[in-house]
């Protein structure tokens, strides 16, 4: 089974169950809708850091206290901000949706949310490649709101991407993205090479997680 | 005067700004808009260097400098705003020593939030913002208003009608497109020329997002559509990572080039966007100034629009759903005065899958508040459909209500030959656009003759020409009267729909079903007639695209006047379409097995068929329930997964339908089902969750009094006390919207202290819930459902 489809059917909870027939074939034409009627797009900038203390990373405008981001930066010496979308027609569909089929509603939302993480780690290669030429390494994409990363922080990462006017991607009061199938990261640049677990769900510390691979 | 020079000689705009403040030393994510006040004369030697490169408008240094984007403790908008156009005065004052008249334009971009209902932020505080900016730009004196690098059609529409109705200066408008012609927000090229011609701004164009080369298909299928003058001011390029720099790597000659070809093709204002420098827009007025321009061509085409598309009504006919209208629906009227707005749009749904290609839109009834009722079906409806809307209702202020937040280029149903009609419609047309249909009567009633009716079609038309309305946006309904009353009506109506084709070359509209009230097997005489109406030249048939012969009458239609290419329509809906009775269920499926694995169709069927020899009740108690307590059960016990219990969900809800039916017409009545309210609270926009919950509840009898998402806690509080509801159920996806979820229990507890409060959400457990005070802490779907019958039924 190609990778896309068991992470669909991960998202949706299934563990190591069977899925049924039904399900499946809704998952397939799920995916075939998303492709048709969504566009995703991304935008990135490279960054210096500056830290003043263990906990204290600057990029930017954007002073940050975080252990864990820290920890993420940890040897770099840059860091690239990166946006992406699925765009509004993935919302579009979930909202019609969501009126006459609940079930597809939900598979829907997690097809393009496997749809979404493809897409990203797809950016992440080309982001990648493209630091090598220049002698550096990329670390694992780390977006606010994980850990102690303040998801307030989207607002300023937003603002200095310009992600609204280039890609669409907006924030809401409370900070949610819209169109909501969105992400938003910090990916470090560091001259040595540790190794980037880029489908790297298990170093989440939530081990109680439904969803969490293995 | 700008105005008058815009279509007639080519015009030049100014080039980058953000890039330029850039390499000044702007730092990404500070707020280019101070350095009107910070680094003033660097802001002025800018906009000279433009002028000085022959640029004809310069844009204040104001992309951004609205309310919602704005921020800035030491400086207001106000002074931003003035202070810019005060250094672009400036700079045309040392930059222009040639004569020549120039231009200062109030750059206006775009909020960068979203627009209800996707985002957060509504069409008033948008309209809001901008009107601010263009009171302030006035005040400062700029000549006009450039409003660019949109990519929403209905914020666009929020900044055109706050800068036309708060001040007098002209406005034009460049949106950003992909390579694919379409806007971020889904809208294509059509859609946008519909609305903003509808809306009178002075020119339109494109800007950023790509470069000249990417941008040349997209600035020709623009030529193609609109009859303004058109502004192209691509991007030096598409962006390029260099190391940390973003560049733009399209040199200044190169450039030049495909700006003489734009201009050539009929742009007649050109100028850069980002990455372009005077340097660029030097060598671009070089290349251009002898190049004589191609004046904007008029297009005869008469178009409807909504944020996605746009619908072309002409020579092939097209669909207009009727279904959304109470008149002669009695459970239509039920949905309207209990404001179930879902069954509403569903209407709206099921017409577009049938192939409808505008829904009509009346929700008039006597006793409900129509313009608050109109605007919220309006925006529902636009929120799950991208068909164009066509407004109707003969309350005037309901009209302006839903043209004001309309998200395109909207139908108006309708206007008629009265001087009171067209005294109140045209001014709303004019304002805000619309194709408007006119009924052929007047203060004597409709005519007998063709002839009659036809006179009321040109008075109609000489009138709306007062306001500037083109023949275009009017089309006309010559009023399908009922054969049975009138024994020649259908033969004037005929006559006179070619009489005002032939005579007025305008679009018809007729309400095709009227011609067979009183008689028996209505279907057959009104898709004979549909298709005499067709041959007769009528541009869109008022129909319910449900009724089979109906739509078998304009696919055969369209094959046999060759607008379906290969027949490919009429196969696609004609070859394979079932008989009734071909979706019943495959022999020994019971309801059971049809629900609990997920089978909408099949459980519709079965329920048919068993209603007939069975109490419905007994179905509900030996079929329906057993089946949802499995399933339900399944889900617990980690077996069933949470799509295929909403299927399950979604085939019960069909089966439940078929059964209240059958109830209701033996009169027996549903016992009396306990309320639930169910809001996503404040700040969240993340409905999923409560939507699953919802499906659940009403499975399991309950009522649900959906609030939606993003919801004050005060309306949450205000529909507990209406209903004196005993539940409620809230959302939350994030710790950023948590506060709210306590805002609204808190209140709860003060003006409602007896209702119990149930939450879930990704980011709560069992302690967070406790913390905020909630009752009941849902961990899944099926959980709310169990609490609600412990709470609410002795079971």
């Amino acid at each position: 089974m190609e990778r896309r489809m068991k992470e669909v059917i991960r998202y949706l909870g299934y563990g190591n169950h069977a899925v049924e027939a039904q399900t499946l074939e809704m998952i397939e034409s799920s995916l075939l809708e998303l492709e048709e009627k969504t566009s995703a797009k991304s935008f990135y900038r490279i960054f210096d850091i500056e830290r003043e203390a263990d906990e204290k990373v600057t990029i930017g405008i954007m002073h940050i206290e975080s252990r864990n981001l820290s920890k993420n930066l940890k040897g770099c010496e840059k860091a690239v901000l990166f946006g992406a979308t699925l765009g509004a027609g993935a919302d579009r569909l979930m909202q019609y949706y969501s009126l006459t089929d609940m079930g597809k509603t939900v598979i829907l939302q997690a097809c393009a949310a496997a749809m979404l993480e493809e897409y990203c780690d797809e950016c992440q290669d080309e982001i990648a490649d493209a630091a090598a030429k220049d002698g550096y390494f990329i670390r694992p994409r780390f977006s606010p709101g994980y850990g102690d990363f303040d998801i307030r922080h989207q607002k300023a990462l937003i603002n200095m991407l310009e992600l609204p006017k280039r890609i669409g991607l907006t924030l809401t009061d409370a900070c949610m993205m819209v169109p909501t199938k969105s992400v938003t990261a910090v990916i470090g640049l560091s001259k040595e090479k540790i190794s980037c677990h880029r489908h790297g769900c298990e170093v989440c510390t939530k081990i109680d997680c439904q969803y969490r691979r293995n | 005067m700008i105005k008058e020079r815009l279509g007639r000689e080519l015009l030049f705009f100014d080039g980058g700004m953000g890039t330029l403040l850039q390499e000044k030393g702007l730092l990404p994510g500070e707020l280019p808009e101070s350095w009107n006040i910070k680094r003033r004369e660097t802001v002025i030697e800018i906009h000279r260097k433009y002028y000085e490169a022959g640029s004809d408008v310069v844009l204040t240094n104001t992309f951004g400098a609205n309310a919602l984007k704005f921020h800035d403790e030491s400086y207001s908008v106000e002074e931003i705003i003035k202070a810019a156009a005060e250094n672009a005065n400036e700079a045309r004052r040392l930059g222009v020593t040639d004569g020549r008249e120039a231009y200062v334009a109030l750059d206006m971009g775009p909020t960068g939030k979203l627009l209800e209902p996707m985002g957060d932020l509504s069409f008033s505080d948008a309209y809001e913002a901008f009107k601010e900016m263009a009171v302030c730009g006035e005040k400062a004196g700029v000549d006009f208003v450039h409003i660019e690098t949109m990519s929403d059609t209905y914020e666009v529409k929020a900044a055109v009608l706050a800068v036309k109705e708060n001040t007098n200066l002209p406005v034009t408008v460049t949106m950003i497109f992909d390579e694919k012609g379409k806007l971020l927000t889904g809208g294509d090229v059509a859609s946008v020329v519909a609305l903003l011609e509808g809306l009178r701004v002075d020119a339109i164009g494109l800007n950023c997002g790509m470069g000249p080369k990417q941008m040349m298909p997209v600035m020709e299928e623009l030529l193609s559509l609109t009859s303004l003058p058109v502004i192209m001011k691509p991007n030096a390029g598409l962006p390029v990572q260099r190391g940390e720099e973003t560049c733009y790597d399209v040199e200044p000659d190169i450039f030049a080039g495909w700006m003489a070809k734009m201009a050539e093709k009929g742009a007649c204002v050109i100028g850069g966007c980002c990455g372009t420098t005077p340097a660029h827009i030097e060598a671009m007025v070089k290349a251009c100034k002898n190049i004589k321009i191609k004046p904007p061509v008029y297009k005869e085409h008469t178009l409807v629009s909504s944020y996605g598309g746009a619908v072309t009504l002409g020579e092939i006919p097209v669909i207009i759903g009727e279904r959304i209208n109470p008149t002669g629906k009695k459970r239509f009227k039920q949905a309207l005065q209990e404001h179930d707005i879902d069954y509403i749009l569903k209407e709206g749904i099921t017409q577009q899958e049938k192939g409808a290609h505008i829904l009509d839109v009346n929700v008039g009834l006597p006793d409900i508040d129509e313009i608050q009722m109109m605007e919220e079906v309006v925006t529902k409806l636009q929120s799950v459909t991208s068909l164009p809307l066509q407004i109707d209702t003969v309350d005037v202020r309901a009209m302006e209500a839903a043209m004001r937040i309309y998200n395109g280029k909207p139908m108006i149903n309708s206007v008629n030959g009265k001087q009171e009609s067209m005294d109140a419609v045209f001014p709303l047309v004019q304002k805000y656009g619309g194709v408007v249909v006119a009924l052929t009567l007047d203060e004597s009633g409709i005519p007998q003759t063709a002839k009659g009716r036809l006179e009321i079609a040109g008075k109609i038309i000489e009138e709306a020409k007062k306001y500037g309305i083109d023949k275009k946006d009017i089309i006309v309904d010559v009023l399908a009267m009922t054969i049975s009353s009138d024994a020649a009506g259908a033969k004037t109506t005929l006559e006179a729909l070619k009489l005002v084709r032939e005579t007025y070359k305008v679009g018809t509209v007729l309400g095709v079903s009227n011609i067979s009230f009183g008689l028996p097997d209505r279907p057959v005489i009104n898709a004979n007639f549909y298709t005499m109406a067709m041959q007769q030249g009528l541009s869109a048939g008022i129909i319910n695209p449900s009724s089979e012969a109906m739509m078998r009458s304009y696919y055969s239609y369209l094959a046999l006047m060759n607008y379906d290419n290969n027949c490919e329509m009429y196969i696609a809906h004609c070859g394979n379409t079932k008989s009734e009775t071909a979706v019943t269920a495959p022999v020994k499926m019971d309801l059971r097995y049809a629900i609990e694995k997920g089978l909408k169709e099949e459980a519709h069927g079965i329920s048919k068929e068993m209603v007939q020899k069975m109490p419905p009740l007994e179905i509900i108690n030996g079929y329906l329930v057993p089946a949802l307590d499995t399933v339900g059960k399944g889900f617990e016990e980690g077996s069933v997964f949470l799509p295929q219990l909403l299927m399950s969900a979604e085939a019960a809800k069909e089966a439940f339908a078929v059964l209240k039916e059958a109830m209701e017409k033996t009169g027996l009545s549903e016992e009396r089902k306990e309320k639930i309210v169910l809001a996503t609270v404040k700040g969240d926009i993340h409905d999923i969750g409560k939507n699953i919950v919802k499906v659940l509840l009403e499975n399991y009898s309950f009522d649900v009094i959906d609030l939606g998402k993003d919801v004050e806690p005060e309306v949450v509080v205000a529909a507990v006390k209406e209903h004196h509801i005993r539940l409620v159920g809230l959302s939350a996806l994030m710790t950023t919207t948590v506060t709210s979820m306590e805002e609204t229990i808190r209140l709860l507890r003060k003006e409602a202290p007896e209702c119990k409060v149930m939450v879930g959400g990704a980011v709560l457990n069992q302690d967070y819930a406790d913390m905020i005070g909630a009752d009941f802490y849902g961990k899944d779907a099926m959980q709310s459902v169990y609490y609600a019958q412990r709470i609410l039924k002795k079971m």
